[in-house]
C-alpha cells in the first residue's frame, strides 16, 4: 500500500506570470475523500488553481504541503485537460503508455488497457489513431488513461466543456464510478447543473482568490457571498 | 540538347546491360550515404529532441549555430576531415584516408546539423502539444525524448530523407577524402565529376540520371515501408 | 525503431559485400596519365603479374607530391622534374625513376585567330597568343602541366602574373575541366596529347601546334621513403617500380595508341639517385 498523499494543505500560495498575479493568496485544505467542484466566472483562475495543485505551475510564494513523500505525490495523481492531449498513437496505446512508464510489463499493461477500452465502449476503435476519434471519445480515453494507474487524486479541467449531452452523460458516469471507488476528484466546471449533479463540496473562485468553500448542498441553496449569489443567478461578474 | 537525349539513352543502356562497374558504384554510393544517414540520425535526432525539451542558458545561440551549420560548405568539411585523417594529421594512425569510412565521416559531419535542425523543429511542435501531458505523467527527460522521437517519427523520416538527399548528391567533400579511387571509393557523384572532366558529357549525364533515379527509388521505398507500418499502428 | 533496425541490417549486408583482401597500395598519378586510358591497360596486368591492387588517386602533380610528403600514398607518378628533385633532396623519396614521356600540344580554335599553326617554336606560338590577346585557358592549379606552361611563358619573356583576365583565364582545375572551359570559350590551351585525344567535348577546337622538343614531358616514378613514413608499403612500391621498368611494361606503354596515334614513349633508365 502506497502512502496516502492527502490531505493537502496549501498556505498563502501565489502564481505569477511575468510579475503579474494570476491567482493568490490561496489557502485551502483538500481532505482525503470526496468530489470537489471548483466554480467561478471565466478568468477567475480555475484552471490555474488546478495546475498549481497538480504541480504544473510553481507557486511564486507560499507552500503546498502533501502528506507523503515526493515520489508517491507525483505518482498518485492524474490530470485530465479541457482539450484532451492525445499521443499520436492508437487508442489502446494511449492507455498503455502511462502503465509502461511505471514499468508494468507489456502483456499486463495490454490486458488492463483492453479492460478500459471495453469500459469506455471503444472496442471498435481500439487500433484507430487517437487523433481521429471524436471529441467525446478522446475525452473518455483521456479519463481512462488518467485512471488506469489508479491514482488517489484526479484533477479534471472542464472535461465536458466542448461535448454534447450524451458524451457528457457517459463521462459523468465514469467520474461517479471513480468517486464510488474512492478516488479523490477535483474538477472545474462552469456548468451549474453539473456541479449540482456531481459535487460533494464547492470551491468558489473569484478574481484569483478562494471566495467561498462550502458543502455543495448549502452552496447552491445559501451562498455565503454576494458574488457567489450573483454567479448562481447567472449575472455577469467582472 | 542532343547530349541530354543521348545521356538518357545511355543511362538505359547502362542499367539494362547490368554493367558490373556501374552496380559497384551504385552500391558504394548507397552504402556510404545510408550509413552516414543512419549515424547522423542517431546523433541528430536525440540532439534535436534534447534542444526542444531543455531550457538552458545558451539554447537560442546553440540553435542559431546549428541552423548556420546546415549551410556548412562540404568542401571545407572535406578539407578538415582530410587534414585530420592524413598520415601527418592527428588521426593518421587509423589509416582511414581514402577509404569509404572517411567518406562516411565527412558526410556525417555535413548532414548531422541538417537532421538535428529539422528534427528540432518537428519535435518542438510536438513538444508544445505534449508538454502538459508528459509533465503531468511525471516522465523523466529521457522518457520525454524517447516518446517525442517515437511519435514524431514521420517528420523525423523527412529529416533523414533530407539528409539522404544532401549526402547522395554531395561531391566536394567525398572527392577530397575518398580520392575517387576506382573500385574502392568511386561513387556516382565523383564518377560524374570524372566523366565530365573527360568531356564525356553523355556518359556523365547517364550517371546523373541513375543518381536521380536512385534518389527517387530510395525515397519511395522508405515511404512505402513507413506506410505498411502506419496501417497497423500509426 | 523497427525501420532503423531494418536499415541497419541492410547496411550490414552491404558492408560484408564490400571486403577486399588482395595486396594493395596507393599511387598518386597525374590526370594526364589517367585520362590517357593507359592505366586501364596497365592495372589489370599489374594485378595479374604481381597480385597487387594499385589504387589510383588522380590529382595534379602539386597535390600528388603533397600526398607523398604526408605519407598518404605509397608512391607517386608525376611529371615535374624540378619539384621531384626537391622531393628527393628533402628525403621524402629515395630516388626518381624515369618511366616514359609524352608531349604537350597547343590546342586552339579551328580558325586559329593568332595564326600559331605556322610557328617554328612553341615560344613563338605563345608570343603570338599574348600579342593578339587571344583567349587562353590555363590550368592554374599548380599541376605539372601548369608549371610547364608557366615555364614556357617565362622563356617567351612574358609574365603570366601580369596577364589580363580579359583573355588569360586560369581555370584552377584539372586537365579535363580546363579543356571543357577552353571548349566553351573557344580558347587556346596547352594540353598533354593523351588528354586531348581522349577528350570527348572537342567542340570547335583543333590541335594547332606540336613537336617542339621543349614540349616533351618526362614521367617519373617515386616511392615514398619508409624512413619518413614507416607505414608506407615500400615493398609493394618497389615491386611496382621494377614492373614499370620491365621490358614487358615498357612494351605495353610503347604500343598503347588512340586512333592509331601512340601517346607515350617508354624510356625507363637505370636508378638515378
Amino acid at each position: 500500500m502506497v502512502d496516502k498523499i492527502l490531505p493537502l494543505n496549501v498556505k498563502n500560495a501565489f502564481v505569477k506570470k511575468r510579475g503579474k498575479r494570476i491567482i493568490g493568496p490561496i489557502d485551502v485544505q483538500l481532505s482525503t475523500k470526496g468530489f470537489t467542484m471548483v466554480m467561478g466566472p471565466n478568468g477567475s483562475g480555475k484552471t490555474t488553481l488546478l495546475r498549481l495543485l497538480h504541480g504544473l505551475e510553481n507557486p511564486r510564494e507560499g507552500k503546498l504541503k502533501w502528506n507523503g513523500n515526493i515520489e508517491s505525490v507525483r505518482l498518485e495523481q492524474s490530470f485530465v485537460f479541457q482539450t484532451p492531449i492525445m499521443l499520436r498513437r492508437t487508442a489502446i496505446e494511449n492507455i498503455i503508455y502511462p502503465l509502461k512508464l511505471r514499468g508494468i510489463p507489456n502483456d499486463i499493461a495490454t490486458k488492463i488497457a483492453n479492460e478500459w477500452i471495453s469500459k469506455i465502449n471503444l472496442e471498435n476503435s481500439s487500433n484507430v489513431n487517437a487523433r481521429f476519434l471524436s471529441g467525446g471519445e478522446k475525452q473518455k480515453l483521456a479519463i481512462a488513461r488518467a485512471l488506469t494507474t489508479k491514482p488517489q487524486l484526479l484533477f479534471l479541467d472542464e472535461p465536458t466543456a466542448n461535448l454534447d449531452g450524451s458524451a457528457t452523460k457517459e463521462i459523468e458516469k465514469l467520474l461517479q464510478e471513480a468517486h464510488k471507488a474512492g478516488t479523490r476528484l477535483i474538477m472545474t466546471t462552469h456548468d451549474m447543473g453539473q456541479g449540482k449533479r456531481l459535487a460533494d463540496d464547492i470551491i468558489f473562485l473569484y478574481r484569483g482568490t478562494i471566495h467561498e468553500t462550502a458543502k455543495a448542498i448549502s452552496f447552491f441553496k445559501y451562498p455565503a457571498t454576494q458574488e457567489a449569489q450573483a454567479f448562481l443567478n447567472g449575472d455577469i461578474l467582472e | 540538347m542532343n547530349d541530354i537525349v543521348e545521356g538518357m539513352l545511355s543511362a538505359f543502356r547502362l542499367i539494362f546491360s547490368l554493367d558490373a562497374d556501374l552496380f559497384e558504384i551504385i552500391l558504394l554510393s548507397l552504402q556510404v550515404t545510408l550509413t552516414a544517414v543512419v549515424i547522423a540520425s542517431i546523433i541528430g535526432m536525440p540532439m534535436g529532441a534534447w534542444l526542444a525539451v531543455n531550457r538552458f542558458r545558451f539554447r537560442r545561440l546553440t540553435i542559431a549555430i546549428l541552423n548556420a551549420l546546415m549551410g556548412l560548405p562540404p568542401v571545407v568539411v572535406g578539407l578538415i576531415v582530410y587534414i585530420m585523417l592524413s598520415r601527418s594529421g592527428p588521426f593518421g594512425v587509423l589509416n582511414l584516408l581514402f577509404t569509404p569510412t572517411a567518406m562516411v565521416i565527412a558526410q556525417v559531419i555535413i548532414i548531422t546539423p541538417l537532421i538535428a535542425s529539422i528534427s528540432h523543429q518537428a519535435i518542438r511542435d510536438l513538444w508544445a502539444d505534449y508538454h502538459d501531458l508528459l509533465i503531468s505523467l511525471n516522465t523523466t527527460k529521457r522518457q520525454r525524448i524517447l516518446t517525442l522521437i517515437k511519435d514524431a517519427r514521420r517528420s523525423l523520416l523527412t529529416a533523414s530523407l533530407a539528409g539522404f538527399g544532401r549526402a547522395i548528391g554531395e561531391v566536394g567533400a567525398i572527392m577530397i577524402v575518398g580520392g575517387n579511387i576506382d573500385h574502392l571509393t568511386r561513387v556516382l557523384t565523383t564518377a560524374i565529376a570524372l566523366e565530365t572532366g573527360k568531356g564525356e558529357f553523355a556518359f556523365a549525364l547517364a550517371l546523373g540520371f541513375v543518381l536521380i533515379a536512385l534518389a527517387i527509388i530510395v525515397n519511395l521505398a522508405i515511404h512505402s515501408i513507413s506506410k505498411t507500418e502506419r496501417a497497423s499502428n500509426w | 525503431m523497427k525501420l532503423t533496425i531494418r536499415i541497419l541490417a541492410f547496411l550490414f549486408i552491404l558492408l560484408i559485400n564490400g571486403t577486399v583482401n588482395a595486396a594493395e597500395m596507393k599511387l598518386a598519378v597525374t590526370t594526364s596519365f589517367n585520362n590517357s586510358g593507359l592505366s586501364d591497360i596497365l592495372l589489370p596486368e599489374i594485378k595479374k603479374d604481381l597480385n597487387l591492387d594499385v589504387q589510383l588517386l588522380v590529382v595534379g602533380t602539386g597535390q600528388a607530391l603533397k600526398l607523398g610528403r604526408a605519407g598518404d600514398v605509397d608512391a607517386i607518378l608525376v611529371h615535374s622534374k624540378k619539384a621531384e628533385e626537391e622531393f628527393i633532396s628533402q628525403g621524402f623519396g629515395i630516388h626518381r625513376r624515369e618511366i616514359m614521356y609524352n608531349d604537350f600540344v597547343i590546342i586552339g580554335p579551328f580558325n586559329d585567330p593568332a595564326k600559331i599553326s605556322q610557328s617554328k617554336t612553341v615560344v613563338s606560338a605563345l608570343e603570338k597568343i599574348a600579342v593578339t590577346k587571344s583567349l587562353f585557358a590555363s590550368r592554374g592549379d599548380d599541376s605539372g602541366t601548369h608549371r610547364k606552361e608557366l615555364s614556357l611563358w617565362k622563356i617567351a619573356g612574358q609574365d603570366p602574373e601580369k596577364f589580363d583576365a580579359s583573355w588569360y583565364r586560369a581555370a584552377g582545375s584539372g586537365m579535363g575541366a580546363t579543356l571543357n572551359t577552353a571548349s566553351g570559350m573557344n580558347a587556346y590551351i596547352m594540353s598533354d596529347r593523351a588528354s586531348w585525344l581522349k577528350f570527348g567535348n572537342k567542340g570547335d577546337l583543333k590541335l594547332l601546334f606540336s613537336g617542339d622538343p621543349v614540349l616533351f614531358n618526362q614521367y617519373a616514378y617515386l616511392s615514398v621513403n619508409p624512413e619518413k613514413h614507416s607505414h608506407v608499403k615500400f615493398d609493394h612500391a618497389q615491386k611496382l617500380e621494377a614492373w614499370l621498368t620491365s621490358a614487358k611494361a615498357q612494351k605495353l606503354i610503347g604500343e598503347y595508341a588512340i586512333n592509331g596515334e601512340t601517346l607515350f614513349i617508354p624510356n625507363a633508365n637505370a636508378k638515378v639517385n
